[in-house]
């Protein structure tokens, strides 16, 4: 094993040499490419030296599985951090909160409050119960083929959703940072992680988590006492400098449109802590803080690293450890995200990367003294390579799961009826995970372009209508049986999948079209508007579906002024080139310094909108071209029918209801025989999978 | 698997075991709705009851700044009372039990 191992190694720095020679663009400059790559070779070395040591103790198929029950209560919560931090909450949240401030910051306190249903009702009885997958729960007390094969359909599906929203996060991640080819980086990561899990297993997948997860906090300590630091460490004193900063009121005018105008500069930058930036829907947000508080405890990966620590009272440990991590993180991000704000530019953030993922790194950049510094491009570098390091650790954890679905409930638990030799049972856990992975790599290229954003939340909503009320149920309540799991945890997913499925997440061509035809052809006057009175929507389930004869909530509305017609992408750009054609010969003849700097300045800004109307004009070109001749989406749907973007509100209610009502309807001696033995042991830890001697 | 043939009916209702459940669901559902409503408050909160999120109460800090961070505050403290709770009491009532069962007086 170790002999392969090493072989890996080398084909891994092969592989960076190879993608060093291809890297061009990228936010890193290019002569400071080395540093990056250095950066990335160190802790790509420090992760395979991990997995080389997890390798000589990973043969039985606990230690695979579950690192042999051996990693501590406080380890588990770094790993449990690790794995949970994602580049979506490391790069993702620090960048809505450079671009809306409040609302970014808000959206954050749901996936730290998550964990307090994993502690109170989840981690303790999971390890008291579980052996190695969610199937080894819902099977204690019901029909252990039909549970298994359910549990890891579901595991597989939301590890895939989870998995596709990382790879290509990942894989878009490293080529705005360092211009490393799409495939090239969705390839390198696939064959990293694989690495992690087949020689490793558990074990080495824990300890990247955690080496990530130290590398994360770390890195952002020291980004936020940077920030920080000018303002003695005041908060108020802070929080002043970014409401008072140019830059960020200038985001926050542009975010309100008309309504800024009347405000003044303090008004518009205290407006940055208010809410309402972004989210604007108060229902989808309940939608999706559901899914987050109760998805967080069915994520497959999560439960599964509570089968690694040898007690119950270890696992609790592990979740207390975790919400100090990541709550603290979070807070965390609170500087980094304004900071960004105020010292990069929301501008400048936004140019770089729509979402705001780059807010971070390029605040990294800025603190150590800029893009043209060797400083600055250090921890740029150390920032990209963290968050390397991230997608592989989080990427790793969810092709364990999917591998150990796949492996120890379809084919031991299934297929083999329980009765496969210990060896037989590795094998096949390593197999399952080359599966997984190649199946990883696959989908992370075949998905290159497509809007993916949405699958994090469809992951979450699916083990939140699906996992937890099965895991709930199984757990808490003695009716339940065979039937409702099955029935509530097949409707729960299906019913969060269809409803994405028709929510305003897919694209609609008919809308496409008709915002590139705005950009290209420009739009016609608005007249001016009375003041319209608020408007009381017709029912609640208007706010959800999109019925006939529904009328939408809106608020009261003042007068506005006639608005002119815009102009179409074309004419706009022959008006910019005029002009820049008399500005530039102008400035031969200006011998005033101050008015040769402004007149500069002049030249720079029609220059960059020219740039920013020939890019918009190029997509709206591309957008007609790539939605010609369509009018519905994939679902044959010209609007959306399902209003929010968040399934949750129906699905999680709809999932419990259903186990409930299987359950009721129908009875299963083994599951009301087997309560009372389930109820102490969960309770008690008696006869719980003890940690394996080394 | 020290103890195979043990009678899990006659743990279940063993009043030391039904002393655990009863504090432990009590103290559990206590908090755990607690937390469900303390949070989605904030939500709420942001949405609909926006002039009282945007009172500034110390500099330019206001209610809404002040209310996101007390969530972290309140899900550390649940999780610090719960802790403690399961590390003093409901521990030692488990062990109580554990050791009961395996002394052989409750089978």
């Amino acid at each position: 094993m170790s002999k392969n191992v090493t072989y890996f190694f080398m084909a891994a720095i092969a592989l960076l040499g190879s993608t060093a020679a291809y890297a061009a663009g990228g936010a890193v400059a290019d002569e400071f490419k080395w540093m990056t790559f250095t950066v990335f070779g160190v802790i790509i070395a420090i992760t395979m030296a991990i997995t080389f040591w997890a390798a000589r103790s990973t043969h039985t198929t606990s230690e695979f599985y579950a690192a042999g029950r051996s990693v501590s209560g406080i380890q588990n919560g770094w790993a449990i951090a690790g794995d949970y931090l994602s580049a979506a909450s490391f790069l993702g949240i620090a960048g809505l909160i450079s671009l809306y401030g409040y609302d970014g910051f808000m959206y954050s306190v749901g996936w730290l409050v998550a964990y307090i249903t994993v502690l109170l009702v989840i981690a303790e009885p999971c390890r008291n119960i579980g052996k190695y997958t969610m199937g080894d729960i819902l099977a204690f007390r019901n029909d252990p083929k039909k549970t298994k094969t359910v549990a890891a359909l579901s595991t597989i599906t939301v590890s895939t959703f989870y998995l596709t929203a990382q790879m290509v996060g990942g894989g878009v991640l490293i080529k705005t940072l360092i211009g490393i080819d799409y495939e090239i980086s969705v390839i390198g990561v696939g064959i990293l992680m694989l690495a992690y899990v087949v020689f490793g297993g558990m074990k080495a997948t824990t300890w990247v988590q955690i080496t990530k997860a130290v590398l994360l906090v770390a890195a952002s300590l020291i980004l936020v006492f940077l920030v920080w630091m000018p303002y003695g460490f005041s908060l108020p004193g802070y929080l002043q400098s970014v409401v008072g900063d140019a830059d960020v009121q200038k985001q926050v005018a542009k975010l309100l449109g008309d309504k800024a105008a009347t405000m003044t500069p303090e008004e518009l930058g205290q407006r940055f802590l208010e809410p309402g930036l972004f989210l604007k829907n108060p229902i989808d947000q309940i939608s999706l803080g559901l899914a987050l508080v109760l998805g967080t405890a069915g994520m497959p990966h999560i439960l599964m690293r509570f089968f690694t620590v040898p007690t119950a009272q270890a696992a609790r440990t592990s979740v207390i450890w975790a919400m100090g991590i990541i709550g603290g993180f979070y807070v965390l991000t609170l500087f980094l995200g304004t900071g960004a704000a105020m010292l990069v530019g929301p501008d400048k953030i936004a140019s770089v990367d729509a979402g705001g993922n780059m807010a971070g790194p390029l605040l990294a950049q800025f603190l150590g003294g800029g893009a043209d510094s060797m400083m600055g491009n250090f921890m740029l570098a150390f920032v990209a390579a963290v968050a390397f390091a991230t997608i592989v650790a989080v990427v790793a954890g969810l092709v364990l799961a999917a591998a150990s679905a796949m492996a120890h409930d379809i084919y031991v638990g299934v297929i083999r009826g329980d009765h496969a030799t210990p060896k037989e049972q590795v094998v096949a856990a390593r197999v399952a995970s080359v599966i997984v992975g190649m199946i990883a790599i696959t989908v992370g290229i075949l998905a290159k372009g497509q809007n993916v954003a949405h699958l994090v939340a469809l992951a979450f909503a699916v083990a939140a209508s699906s996992n937890l009320p099965a895991v709930f149920l199984t757990l808490y309540w003695k009716k339940c049986n065979t039937t409702g799991i099955l029935l509530g945890m097949v409707v729960g997913s299906l019913t969060a999948i269809g409803l994405v499925m028709v929510s305003p997440n897919m694209t609609y061509p008919k809308a496409v079209i008709a915002s590139a035809n705005k950009v290209l052809n420009g739009e016609s006057a608005v007249p001016a508007k009375e003041a319209q009175p608020a408007v009381e929507r017709s029912s609640f389930m208007c706010e959800l579906f999109a019925l006939d004869g529904c009328v939408l909530a809106k608020p009261a509305q003042a007068a506005t002024a006639e608005k002119p017609a815009k102009l179409g992408a074309a004419e706009k750009l022959a008006g910019l080139n005029a002009k820049l054609a008399t500005l530039e010969p102008a400035l031969v003849s200006i011998s005033d310094a101050t008015a040769k700097a402004t007149a500069e300045a002049d030249i720079a800004k029609v220059k960059k909108d020219i740039a920013a109307t020939e890019k918009a004009k190029a997509k709206a070109e591309d957008d007609l071209k790539k939605f010609e001749g369509q009018t519905t989406s994939i679902m044959g749907l010209e609007k959306p029918f399902f209003l929010l973007k968040n399934p949750g509100l129906i699905s999680i209610p709809l999932g419990f209801l259903l186990v409930i009502l299987g359950s009721l309807f129908t009875r299963d001696k083994r599951a009301e025989e087997m309560w009372d033995e389930l109820y102490v042991r969960q309770n008690t830890g008696i006869n719980a999978e003890a940690a394996s001697a080394h | 698997m020290s103890n195979p043939n043990i009678n899990w009916a006659a743990i279940d209702s063993n009043p030391k075991f039904q002393a655990l459940h009863r504090k432990k669901t009590f103290f559990l559902w206590g908090l755990m709705v607690f937390s469900i409503i303390y949070y989605f408050m904030l939500p709420i909160g942001a949405a609909y009851y926006q002039e009282l999120f945007k009172t500034k109460v110390w500099g330019v800090i206001n209610v809404g700044i002040l209310f996101a961070l007390s969530e972290f505050v309140v899900a550390w403290t649940i999780a610090f009372v719960y802790s403690r709770k399961a590390n003093a009491e409901f521990d030692a009532m488990a062990q109580e039990i554990i050791n009961d069962v395996n002394s052989g007086s409750m089978k």
